[in-house]
């Protein structure tokens, strides 16, 4: 009996602690976080969200956006890596399979010929990040190698110098600590809006 | 993708020049809080409102029901609002979570585990987030470190009964540890580009005419926590890999950095609430060793790039980020299962096999070097005591650890201890692997399968929550399955820790004599060393062998 009260009492005190604490970890915490991130960077509290010429937001810097057509990406666009999810933002996922699956080899053998004819150029030039699917399958990087096998294309769809399409892929291509500590990338949702914005795709 | 040594070689040594510069004051802070006693105003208001008698302290059993019920409590109310999801306001707006899902998950974040066993942009709203696993977040770390403080006063206190006060304790660690260093973190987060909103935004690019919902959230404030209190349960299913929550290599830095924080600075206050600073020294520096050498075995088992469909696609890429890279990757792989965290930035499924392997046996070590927030410092006194045991009977003398004589009754609590966690992995792993349809959820075959099935019960019963995520483990079988690993594998080793603290703050202080084996130092950091790794981590000898050798060696 006694122990019984005991649990009873130590019930009710954990309730009223959870509830306290809700109200200062769950509630003010967040919201101060909130409302100090509002003022200092706003930018990135809400999502690194890039605009268009005329002002509206047009994609999220952080998140890879691809126009494609049933997993086939427009050829008159740079081109992000592969993704589990269909580069859709809603969700997010890696393939999770082995290193050793036979449908892993199957989708990265059928990747690398699909790029190797969209480019043009030999499978074996084919970068590993180009036909691999990434961890988040919103990844927007891809390495300058993919992206300098990409540039020819792209330049002939919008009827830019190669010189051109390049510059903006340098000027998309990260640098410094960031870049050292993990790997430099190209940002291809910034890219692309920076190609559109040179010229637009001839129909 | 190139493993680049220099970037690897840099990142580890800026990972411990910085703890090593931290680990002194943040430990003085944190003896400094579990032996202050006065409250300030607004805790006095809190203990007041919540009916806690914060000037009482509490024996062994009455310390332990504290944790037990707290725990109970919590669980059943995130089960509960889970499941009533749909009264909350929110966008997406989302219905009641499945009673499976729900059940596994309230375990999962009360045990510190934060195993998801859910897709959260499609399952779990902005409100359950915040307000329930946010919230566990902060909880279950802190009842992680009381548990390791009561520990430490067992062995700091002679010929007293009293433990402390759970609620006092588990107020002062969320209030004055946890909150202050979450906050800062995660407003540095935010200055890194991760999201801290409360909706979607609605996107169209006008050139190519695509439409996009980027996903809002309070992402920032949950991340923080997640990584500090070595929880791992991410606000995105792809977690620490997703965008919104790792934006670059740097903030990912960071989050490695936060993951290790508290459990490191740990050793130090406890060297500093025993009155012999160079005990905590000692398992300093037998986690930074072990800490040390998987990281580099990790970061050699993924520059090694082995597997078939590794060399198709002409490297490593497959689950990785291109911004982190496999230099930065491997290094966050080996933190997050070296401590209980189970963030990923990378999708462990994916790595080579040998790195694969070295996460599992990271974790099997008990989660150590230096282990989750208080369960690393705990399971390593437990080894300690184990250690000056076995040194006391290669020298024949009479065990004692800091002037507590290690008797019968210390050395059965110690040993079931150390045998709980690999009895529920393998059982448990064991009794699935013959279950066909408990397999069908895991597609992979050969003794990739086999690991899938292997890491989830690791994962469960250490409380980690990374996955091979290859296997689903929504269903009713694997999510109860892994929802008892879970419980048994954080409240059966907290049932043991709070007796033997009981036991030994029960004892006079024995003055230490020329028979003492020294616990400190080189020698006895060896000692713990083998004792950890013979222990632990060969218990899963032959299961390993069936998994991620047998994958990465029959090549």
């Amino acid at each position: 009996m006694n122990a019984l009260t005991g649990y009873l009492r130590q019930s009710g005190t954990a309730i009223r602690f959870l509830f306290l604490a809700t109200v200062v970890l769950g509630l003010a915490y967040p919201a101060a976080v909130f409302g100090v991130g509002q003022l200092v960077a706003p930018y990135q509290a809400n999502g690194s969200i890039l605009r268009d010429g005329a002002g509206a937001p047009a994609a999220s810097a952080l998140i890879a956006q691809v126009k494609d057509d049933d997993g086939t990406q427009d050829p008159a666009w740079f081109h992000a890596r592969p993704s589990a999810v269909g580069w859709d933002p809603a969700s997010s996922s890696a393939s999770n399979l082995g290193p050793n699956d036979a449908k892993l080899t199957d989708a990265v053998n059928a990747n690398r010929a699909a790029v190797a004819e969209a480019e043009g150029v030999q499978p074996s030039d084919v970068p590993a990040d180009a036909v691999t699917a990434s961890g988040s399958g919103l990844d927007p990087g891809i390495s300058p190698e993919y992206a300098r096998l990409q540039v020819p294309r792209v330049a002939a769809a919008h009827q830019l110098g190669t010189e051109a399409v390049q510059a903006l892929v340098d000027k998309n291509t990260s640098s410094g600590l960031a870049a050292f500590l993990g790997q430099p990338t190209v940002n291809v949702t910034a890219l692309n809006l920076d190609v559109a914005a040179a010229g637009p795709p001839r129909s | 993708m190139a493993f680049n040594a220099p970037s690897f070689l840099i990142q580890v040594a800026a990972l411990v020049l910085a703890l090593a510069a931290v680990h002194k004051p943040l430990g003085l802070y944190l003896a400094r809080v579990f032996d202050g006693t006065a409250s300030s105003r607004p805790e006095r208001l809190f203990y007041r409102l919540a009916g806690v008698d914060a000037g009482s302290e509490q024996a062994w059993p009455t310390y332990l029901r504290s944790v037990l019920v707290f725990s109970a409590v919590s669980i059943l109310a995130v089960f509960a609002l889970q499941r009533a999801q749909g009264l909350f306001p929110g966008s997406p707006a989302l219905p009641g979570v499945d009673p499976w899902v729900a059940m596994n998950t309230a375990i999962s974040f009360v045990t510190n585990t934060n195993w998801q066993t859910y897709a959260p942009e499609s399952t779990i709203g902005i409100a359950v987030q915040m307000l329930l696993l946010a919230v566990q977040n902060f909880l279950s770390a802190a009842v992680g470190i009381v548990v390791a403080v009561a520990l430490i006063r067992g062995i700091a206190r002679t010929r007293t009964d009293r433990l402390g006060n759970f609620w006092v304790d588990l107020a002062r660690t969320s209030f004055r540890i946890l909150l202050p260093l979450a906050t800062l973190a995660a407003l540095v987060m935010v200055l890194g580009g991760v999201v801290q909103n409360f909706a979607p935004t609605d996107v169209t690019n006008s050139a190519t005419g695509v439409s996009q919902v980027v996903p809002g959230g309070p992402v920032a404030s949950q991340e923080a926590i997640k990584v500090l209190g070595t929880n791992g349960g991410g606000y995105f299913n792809a977690n620490s890999a997703h965008p919104f929550e790792n934006p670059n290599a740097l903030v990912s830095l960071f989050q490695v950095f936060l993951i290790l924080l508290i459990p490191s600075a740990l050793p130090y206050a406890f060297g500093r609430m025993v009155g012999d600073q160079k005990q905590g020294h000692t398992i300093a520096g037998v986690m930074a060793t072990l800490w040390l050498a998987s990281t580099a075995l990790t970061g050699w088992a993924v520059a090694t790039a082995q597997g078939t469909a590794t060399a198709a696609a002409g490297g490593i890429g497959e689950g990785f980020e291109s911004r982190f890279g496999p230099a930065s990757s491997a290094i966050f792989a080996a933190s997050t299962t070296l401590t209980s965290t189970g963030a990923v930035n990378v999708a462990h499924d994916s790595l080579p096999p040998l790195a694969g392997g070295v996460a599992m046996v990271n974790m099997m070590l008990g989660e150590v070097a230096p282990g989750g927030t208080g369960s690393g410092l705990y399971g390593l006194l437990i080894l300690s005591i184990i250690s000056v045991f076995i040194g006391g009977l290669m020298v024949g003398r009479t065990p004692e650890y800091l002037g507590k004589k290690i008797g019968p009754t210390q050395m059965k609590l110690a040993a079931l201890y150390i045998l709980v966690t690999p009895l529920l992995v393998l059982t448990l792993a064991g009794i699935t692997v013959l279950l066909p349809d408990a397999m069908a959820n895991a597609p992979a075959t050969g003794p990739h399968q086999f690991s899938e099935v292997l890491y989830a019960f690791t994962s469960g019963a250490n409380n980690n929550g990374s996955a091979f995520g290859g296997i689903t483990t929504s269903g009713p079988y694997l999510s109860t399955m892994l929802g008892a690993a879970m419980l048994l594998g954080r409240f059966l080793p907290i049932v043991l820790v709070l007796a033997l603290a009981g036991s030994l703050a029960r004892q006079a202080r024995i003055p230490a004599s020329t028979g003492t084996v020294p616990t400190h130092g080189p020698l006895f950091g060896t000692l713990l060393l083998g004792v950890t790794v013979i222990l632990t981590a060969l218990s899963y000898f032959p299961a390993l062998a069936l998994g991620p050798l047998a994958e990465g060696l029959l090549k």
